[in-house]
């Protein structure tokens, strides 16, 4: 990555920027593009030699290029794409295929692109479960319709008797309740309940109910048996791929391009970054933030700063504890982001073959998963309680490189495996070790050989992350990749702390536009936009250029 | 294919039929219906039409999906399910009915076939196995689909009972509609007859086992060559269909269960079906809801028939009351050769079903070479069908 701070950036000391982003993954990039088209003079500070944060792609193994922490895609608001011209800057979104549950008795539960496919599918394990789906996606398409309005919206203060907060929830009042009585207390049960529950709702099917509860449990420090599961499914089922509501598809190239993407359409509209560029402090005077200090003592002085970075790791890692109020750093201590998630990054040198597979079958295009039934998922959530990693994971694994010609040699496939429960120390408190580390990806590992045998034989490296890596590298507070759990407590005008979730901190000039705010992760860009709307609003006429920062498109 | 794994290589199914339609298929016009794929045309859809309406058509109607009810309780939980009474059905009855939710919205409409005493066969347009077997706790009575083991084909048009008597089954002249007999046709052996369709002309529809589906078909082609009999297309089933005023699910309403809108379900008051409801034979899915709608008068929509001005067609139209006022939209519609008029079904906003007089319009974009010709044409609302020969319902039929 280019880095511009040789040749545009002045001395030091001798600036102030208009604006400081702190981390260039999406959503500082985001926020900070919609900045610099404004006109506002931006500077985006980060810390590894890479950019990308957590939407990330390096090449770890001769010519294999990885998606090393997110791997898919469908969440990113397309209006933001369309604003900050992505395409343009040359973001490709691939649709992929398909997908399996393998059983444990050497047969598969698959999905298909083609709906008839996929009810004949359904039907070899259960026919009233192949008749239930219709219903099924039918009532999490309404969900969906329901919360889109609401992603690119800044939430109001509910105690707030400003005439913005109040019109707003005036608005969510009328949006909830056009749903009519019985529609409203169906989702406020969707909202708080299980995915198991809500699934036995409408399947009796063992591996179809665990292949639909994926959605649910990912990213999540909880099992498919506890409440709140339910409307994480929702969460990643809002996106869509041109408009295939639900849809999920590749960046081409990796999950990298988004944020290459980004920081092309950043550059362009003349804003600048800085890589290897650590923040040790943001510091504060008389209640308002004044720019940041690096870990090399440079100082960076700035009208205000805007943090991408979880709340955790920016209230209680970045900041003066006596510059903030303490009964917020107290909120942003209990705001869980507990990580339960890893992942294995893995080079082949051909692909794996699945025995249950037909030849043929088109699942190996898409995501595929070795737990068949809740019992055994929520099992694995069951050891990450007690401080292991699961000794039967739950994976969401994919070979990318099946769909998108770029990541590796002809004949070579970059294999995404996403792994749950890991937990973020081990038992009593302990710390990962290398050993540790080592053992979990040969967990991992063990369990594809399983259900393709010779699988090892074909692995040339594998980059394995736990969530110790995820915290030192992206900065992930314990390994969380939402930036904080989604789920309901958390949502909304309490994400991250009830009366600070209009991207404002609790000092002026200090903003945040991670993924711990509304509405929150699955790289979406949301929160990033938000933010910038909201500084933007707080700014004097004629201090900006207009730039085109789009409403949510309508849901009609 | 014997290994269900595989179905994934070819995704839409083939009818027993499928040979033949395939042979015939001279244009290549196929589109998926319900997981099969199936004719749109065999080259000319106004021929097809005609044929229809002047002779004898083949449509195959496998695709539908056919449900099997049988147990002793069969007769009650069908009166628990549909709005029409089951309990007064003849053996060999056939019923056009309708099942709603506990809303008294519209799950989906068929037709209900009575074998004996225990066992009923219910053929519609959409998959419903959840709400059936559900429905079904506290009756002893098995659901089970049959759609794979019973192959339809609907035999429609003037001289169908001349194919039929030249087929062997001459003992169909005292068939009355709405009823159904097992005949031996020659060659194919047993086949069940119901005097059925989708058309408003004479006609019957033929159900068999899937592996008897080619040899009634070449049976029905002998015996009818000169009765003019002739495969149809969906496309040209559409026109006649439309002529005769019938609805199709998810076409002319939403079924409730598809509905992602909530506002799109529909009671059957709203679709044309209110003379199906039988509020008196007891309790049955929905009924509160009905007849509470009726009560408060809180139905929102009618189903009509319009007779629309000129001779172009308004497909997906909007209607209008006077210029201004949007109150409703035309579901199907069609320049129909049967009865020369320009004909549609509408959805719209009560009262104006019965209080437009005159007012109504609908707006058509006519696209020609090119530009786009915008006419606003009066229509009004007519009885349906639009077309409904006395030879519908001549027992005997006549031969032409």
């Amino acid at each position: 990555m280019k880095d511009t701070a040789a040749s545009t950036v002045p001395g030091p000391s001798s600036r102030t920027w208009d604006a400081v982003v702190v981390g260039a993954g999406h959503n500082g990039l985001v926020a900070a593009s919609y900045l610099a088209r404004s006109g506002l003079d931006v500077l985006v500070v980060e810390k590894n030699e890479w950019i990308g944060g957590a939407a990330v792609s390096r090449e770890l193994h001769p010519g294999v290029t990885y998606s090393n922490c997110s791997y898919v895609f469908s969440l990113f608001r397309p209006e933001i794409m369309r604003d900050l011209d992505l395409p343009a800057h040359g973001l490709q979104v691939l649709p992929y295929e398909s997908g399996a549950v393998f059983k444990r008795d050497g047969g598969y539960v698959a999905m298909y692109r083609d709906h008839e496919a996929t009810r004949r599918e359904f039907a070899r394990h259960s026919p009233r479960d192949a008749e239930s789906y219709d219903r099924y996606s039918r009532d999490i398409m309404r969900y969906c319709r329901f919360i889109r309005p609401l992603l690119m919206r800044t939430p109001p203060d509910p105690a707030s008797f400003k005439l913005r907060d109040m019109s707003e929830m005036a608005y969510l009042a009328r949006h909830f309740l056009a749903l009519g009585s019985e529609d409203a207390a169906e989702m406020v049960r969707f909202w708080t309940m299980s995915i198991s529950d809500f699934l036995d709702e409408y399947f009796e099917n063992e591996a179809i109910k665990s292949y639909l509860a994926v959605s649910s449990i990912i990213g999540t420090a909880l099992g498919p048996m506890s409440p709140g599961t339910a409307y994480v499914l929702l969460h990643h089922y809002m996106g869509d791929v041109d408009g295939n509501i639900g849809a999920w598809g590749y960046a081409r190239g990796g999950m990298g391009a988004v944020t290459k993407a980004l920081a092309s359409s950043f550059l362009a509209a003349g804003g600048t970054i800085r890589e290897n560029a650590p923040v040790a402090r943001i510091k504060v005077r008389e209640g308002r933030a004044e720019g940041v200090v690096l870990e090399d003592g440079e100082e960076i002085r700035a009208r205000r700063v805007i943090s991408s970075m979880d709340v955790k790791r920016t209230f209680l890692g970045c900041m003066d504890p006596s510059d903030v109020p303490a009964p917020f750093l107290e909120k942003v201590r209990n705001f869980k982001s507990r990580g339960s998630s890893g992942k294995l990054n893995i080079a082949l040198d051909g692909v794996p073959e699945f025995t249950a597979l037909p030849e043929g079958s088109p699942c190996i295009q898409g995501d595929l998963h070795f737990t068949d039934t809740l019992e055994r998922m929520e099992r694995a959530y069951d050891e990450w309680k007690i401080g292991r990693w699961s000794s039967d994971p739950f994976q969401d694994t994919m070979i990318p490189t099946l769909t998108d010609p770029t990541m590796a040699p002809p004949g070579q496939h970059f294999m995404s495996c996403f792994v749950q429960y890991c937990p973020p120390r081990l038992e009593g408190g302990r710390e990962w070790t290398e050993n540790d580390r080592d053992a979990f990806g040969k967990a991992v590992l063990d369990q594809i050989e399983d259900y393709a045998p010779g699988f090892k034989n074909r692995v040339l490296h594998v980059e394995v992350r736990t969530p110790r890596e995820l915290e030192a590298e992206v900065g992930l507070t314990d390994g969380n990749i939402f930036q904080g759990e989604l789920t309901f407590d958390q949502l909304l005008f309490n994400r991250p702390v009830p009366g600070y979730a209009q991207y404002r901190g609790p000092v002026d000039e200090l903003w945040m536009c991670g993924s711990s705010t509304h509405p929150g992760g699955g790289v979406m860009g949301a929160p990033g936009r938000n933010a910038a709307a909201e500084i933007l609003r707080g700014m004097k006429a004629g201090t900006t250029k207009k730039t085109e920062m789009r409403d949510a498109y309508p849901v009609i | 294919m014997t290994d269900q794994r595989h179905h994934f290589r070819q995704p839409l199914q083939r009818s027993p039929f499928h040979p033949r339609i395939e042979a015939a298929n001279v244009l290549n016009a196929w589109a998926p219906w319900a997981g099969y794929t199936t004719a749109l045309n065999f080259g000319d859809v106004a021929m097809e039409h005609s044929a229809i309406r002047s002779t004898a058509s083949v449509y195959d109607v496998s695709p539908m999906i056919k449900y099997a009810i049988e147990g002793p309780d069969a007769v009650a939980y069908l009166d628990r399910l549909t709005l029409r009474r089951v309990a007064g059905m003849p053996v060999g009855g056939v019923q056009y009915t309708a099942w709603c939710n506990d809303a008294g919205h519209v799950l989906d409409d068929g037709t209900l076939f009575r074998f004996d005493e225990t066992r009923f066969r219910l053929c519609c347009q959409e998959r419903h196995l959840p709400w059936l077997l559900d429905s079904a706790i506290g009756f002893d009575v098995t659901i089970r689909d049959v759609t794979e083991e019973v192959a339809g084909l609907s035999l429609q048009g003037p001289t169908s009972f001349a194919v039929l008597k030249a087929a062997g089954a001459a003992e169909l002249a005292d068939l009355k509609p709405f009823r159904m007999a097992e005949v031996r046709l020659g060659p194919v052996g047993p086949v069940t007859v119901s005097r059925t369709g989708f058309t408003a002309d004479l006609g019957y529809e033929l159900w068999v086992a899937p592996e008897r589906a080619l040899d009634l078909w070449d049976h029905l082609m002998i015996s009818g060559r000169l009765h003019g009999i002739r495969p149809v297309g969906t496309e040209a089933l559409n026109i006649a269909r439309i002529e005769a005023g019938f609805i199709t699910a998810n076409a002319d309403f939403v079924c409730a269960e598809h509905a992602l809108r909530p506002d799109r379900a529909r009671q059957p008051d709203e679709i044309g079906l209110d003379w199906m409801v039988d509020l008196d034979k007891g309790p049955f899915n929905g009924r509160a809801a009905i007849r509470a709608a009726r009560r408060d008068r809180t139905l929102k929509w009618a189903l009509v028939g319009l007779d629309i001005e000129g001779n172009i067609s308004a497909e997906g139209s909007i209607v209008y009351l006077g210029g201004r006022k949007e109150v409703g939209q035309i579901t199907a519609a069609v320049w129909s050769p049967t009865t020369k008029r320009n004909i549609a079904l509408a959805q719209l906003l009560r009262p104006w079903h019965r209080d437009a007089g005159d007012k109504l319009r609908v707006e058509i974009y006519a696209l020609r070479e090119l530009q786009y010709h915008k006419l606003m044409l009066p229509a009004r609302v007519v009885k349906r069908p639009f077309f409904n020969p006395p030879r519908r319902r001549a027992t005997p039929p006549a031969m032409f």
